[in-house]
């Protein structure tokens, strides 16, 4: 077995660095508003590339990506209905 | 998960890795939600006071919060070529990688050791002589007291992650996993990636809020 | 997938689990399934007694208007202990620390769970967490109510609330790490030729409660952590001094405390739907609908929390959202009631003990039931929240559902796990007394809420006595009638007759194997061909 890392692990590496510098940059350069938003979404993408490479669920079962997106799906339930409170609580205040 | 020999509950070692394999996802599923809880009542107070909790985190030493994110980043990618290496037989390799991630690891924790005698110095730990004055008040008092809790908690799971990679990777090198049996070295490797994912999320919304130049 | 399970070593003699070692360390340090659900029976048992003295002291207590017997602070501290004792430490392990853990790799054909000594841990983490919540609750004033709302707890209550909350984080791992071993185990280790749609559907209703336990409980976990961090550092995002929101507590709290909920009936909803065929000798109607709607009630039991918060200041929008979700999952419960109702339709029915506490629970829960769209009723629970008429309506989910379903499978499986027979005439004694105790205690809470009488309050308005002491009196006779099995059952432990393999003649791999069964629950690994009931009259 020859001593280089397998190749796709290097392109998802360095993609990573990629994303992470422009995440970085884009905080900069955006108004805050927009930024999170964007930040989030780079984010998110980074960890798909983990999730998918590094942690090798690319080529596994469906029952494993089930698994996998089971906290995180839950976890937008949390975020979601929670929200629904706030964005509503002040914006439509009964009069 | 054994030590070696196949468990009187499974009828083959397949089986007993692929059971492995689901447990340990089925974890990382509950860590998500436990961690994700704290990300979320962060979350919300944040949206309660962006204008404050944005100018408190101007204060993070991004610097530093950077290098980490760099760090942690490489050695993900070094504990899947580990992970790989020990699957194709390629023990010394692999055990040699997994004392590497274990020591970027550590190097992680020494920055961050660094960043909170800073900010230690700096009086942003909450309370009376907290430093930064808001224009809301007391938000970046909260701010803070949210950073501690969630790099704290974080650094917990990652410093646990080291242990553990050390423990495994001796083991390694120590030629007690074959191509067929190996399944500690892939839980080890999940749990590290998993720790990597938050600290990607905790990066953007803890060390990138209100950069806006 | 299916697996070809090697036979690893030729058929074990039929040792019963109970008598392969007898030491002390044999028991503590077992990786056996069977003896890790004696040891969680035991303790939970402990804990219900606990839990019901506190019980005991509030209707006591209750009986006049002014409040006799404890005074107002200790009053908070007893409902408080009632309810935390009895959810976490009781309800929420009940039957699936037991009967789950003891039934589930019998019911599936395996040997032990997945990860043996992982639920070996589970009962040390329980055990530590019994006991550093009943030294906090008992050392210290404690009196939020089992809810724990801010700003009280972090502001005002007292220090050993902290320890409280830790004992209750602790306990949040033994739950997480139970319910993980359930759904690896059902996912991966069913014997060959066992697929999902041959299942019982008591392991269908473990899956959907560990699903809760593995996906709730860490949010749980993490909101407790939260008020702790708040008391000692001064945290504050629930703080509104520093701008934070006591409701959000509310919705992290309520994010697990509902779902929760439902671990505390799905598997009791698992044992009535294997008792009713039995004792009907007929198939479950409508397998598939029963089955789903486990599941359905699992995910739609995440989505309706904030029915806890209708007055608490949450928005008004929201609180809609919530309303009409909690109406859609009282849905797949009422579809169990009409499937169990159609089973016994045109049944050959037996009035054994484990019957009629099945029976008592269809009823019980459907009250409870109904009564549950009534408070999801925005308008009507604007009226009766934070009154006795929310006390009745979990508690006849709560006690005349769950635990009438934990009594039933007491009674049913006795035999299985023991390897004895129990007086059956008593038995029958103690299941109708409960029923009739039970409801003389929490029928007339329904009317004293819908009157108006606030909950967690130490002393009443005078008119509201008569009812008091109704319920009052209920819950002797409740208290007595739960004595009643420790008494036959214990009986039975020592002189009861040897039990068979299948005494109730019931269908289902626990009851191929002999009572009680070996170690390694089965001489040779069982292969399935048939589906999970095969009484005599078909259902659907």
């Amino acid at each position: 077995m020859t001593r280089a890392p397998p190749r796709r692990l290097t392109v998802a590496g360095l993609a990573l660095l990629g994303l992470f510098g422009a995440n970085v940059g884009l905080a900069f350069l955006l108004p805050t508003a927009a930024s999170l938003a964007v930040n989030l979404g780079i984010g998110a993408a980074m960890a798909a590339v983990l999730l998918v490479v590094f942690m090798e669920l690319g080529g596994r079962l469906t029952l494993y990506w089930i698994f996998a997106g089971a906290g995180f799906f839950w976890l937008a339930l949390l975020f979601g209905l929670t929200a629904s409170d706030y964005l509503t609580r002040f914006t439509f205040a009964p009069s | 998960m054994s030590a070696g020999p196949l468990q009187m509950q499974y009828a083959d070692l397949a089986q007993q890795r692929d059971t492995a394999e689901l447990g340990i996802w089925a974890f990382l599923a509950t860590e998500v939600l436990f961690l994700g809880g704290l990300f979320a009542a962060y979350s919300f107070y944040r949206y309660l006071h962006p204008y404050g909790v944005a100018e408190a985190a101007r204060h993070t030493y991004i610097a530093i919060g950077a290098t980490n994110s760099v760090i942690l980043l490489a050695s993900s990618f070094v504990m899947s070529w580990a992970a790989l290496a020990v699957q194709g037989g390629a023990m010394r390799l692999g055990g040699r990688l997994m004392m590497l991630v274990a020591g970027l690891g550590v190097l992680f924790v020494v920055l961050k050791g660094v960043e909170y005698a800073g900010e230690l110095s700096e009086h942003l730990w909450p309370g009376p002589s907290f430093a930064i004055a808001t224009d809301e008040p007391r938000v970046g008092e909260v701010f803070y007291a949210m950073y501690w809790l969630l790099t704290g908690v974080h650094a917990l799971h990652l410093m646990i992650g080291v242990i553990a990679v050390v423990v495994i990777g001796r083991r390694v090198l120590r030629g007690a996993f074959s191509r067929d049996y190996h399944v500690p070295v892939r839980v080890v490797s999940l749990y590290w990636h998993f720790v990597d994912v938050v600290w990607i999320f905790l990066f953007v919304i803890i060390y990138l809020p209100g950069r806006h130049l | 997938m299916t697996v070809a399970f090697a036979d690893l070593e030729p058929p074990v003699v039929a040792e019963s689990y109970l008598s392969d070692g007898t030491s002390l360390r044999s028991w503590l340090l077992t990786h056996d399934h069977k003896r890790i659900a004696i040891l969680y029976m035991i303790s939970i048992t402990v804990f219900f007694f606990v839990g019901g003295a506190a019980a005991a002291m509030i209707r006591l207590h209750l009986m006049t208007p002014a409040g006799a017997l404890l005074d107002p602070e200790t009053y908070n501290r007893v409902f408080t202990l009632h309810g935390v004792v009895m959810v976490w430490l009781f309800l929420v392990p009940s039957i699936p620390t037991t009967f789950g853990n003891f039934l589930l790799p019998l019911m599936l054909g395996a040997r032990d769970l997945a990860f043996p000594r992982l639920n070996l841990l589970s009962w040390y983490l329980f055990v530590a967490s019994g006991a550093i919540v009943l030294g906090g609750l008992i050392s210290g004033s404690v009196d939020t109510g089992w809810t724990f709302y801010e700003p009280l707890s972090s502001g005002y209550a007292s220090g050993a609330l902290v320890v409280v909350l830790f004992g209750i984080f602790v306990n949040g791992f033994s739950s997480i790490l139970t319910g993980l071993n359930f759904v690896v185990t059902i996912h991966r280790l069913r014997a060959p030729g066992l697929t999902w749609y041959r299942m019982p559907v008591f392991c269908w209703s473990t899956y959907a409660t560990s699903l809760i336990l593995m996906l709730a409980t860490p949010v749980l976990a993490i909101t407790l952590l939260l008020v702790i961090a708040e008391r000692l550092w001064g945290v504050g995002v629930f703080d509104p001094a520093h701008g934070g929101d006591p409701i959000l507590f509310q919705h992290m709290f309520w994010f697990y405390s509902h779902p929760a909920v439902y671990i505390m009936i799905l598997p009791g909803m698992g044992v009535i739907s294997e008792i009713i065929p039995a004792f009907a000798r007929k198939n479950l109607f409508g397998y598939k609908f029963v089955v789903w709607s486990s599941i359905a009630i699992a995910a739609v039991g995440f989505i309706v929390w904030g029915h806890h918060m209708f007055i608490a200041g949450e928005s008004v929008y929201a609180a809609l959202v919530f309303s009409f979700l909690s109406f859609v999952v009282a849905v797949p419960s009422a579809i169990k009631v009409f499937n169990w109702t159609a089973t016994l339709h045109k049944g050959t029915i037996s009035f054994d003990s484990p019957m009629l506490y099945a029976l008592g629970f269809v009823l019980l829960f459907t009250i409870g039931g109904l009564t549950g769209l009534f408070v999801a009723t925005l308008a009507f629970d604007v009226h009766v929240t934070a009154t006795y008429f929310v006390v009745a309506h979990f508690h006849y989910i709560m006690v005349g559902g769950m635990v009438s379903a934990y009594f039933a499978a007491l009674h049913y499986w006795w035999p299985k796990i023991t390897g004895r027979l129990y007086a059956e005439a008593w038995a029958r004694f103690a299941a109708i007394l409960i029923f009739f105790g039970f409801n003389l205690t929490f029928f007339p809470q329904f009317i004293l809420g819908y009157l108006g009488m606030p909950r967690r309050y130490h002393a009443y308005a005078p008119e509201f006595q008569v009812w008091n002491v109704l319920s009052s009196a209920g819950s002797s006779i409740l208290a007595v009638a739960y004595l009643l099995p420790a008494f036959y059952l214990g009986w039975s432990l020592l002189r009861g007759a040897r039990a068979p393999a299948n005494p109730w003649q019931a269908t289902g791999l626990e009851w191929q194997t002999v009572s009680p069964p070996p170690t390694r629950n089965f001489a040779r690994t069982p292969v399935v061909t048939q589906p999970p009931y095969q009484y005599p009259r078909t259902g659907s």
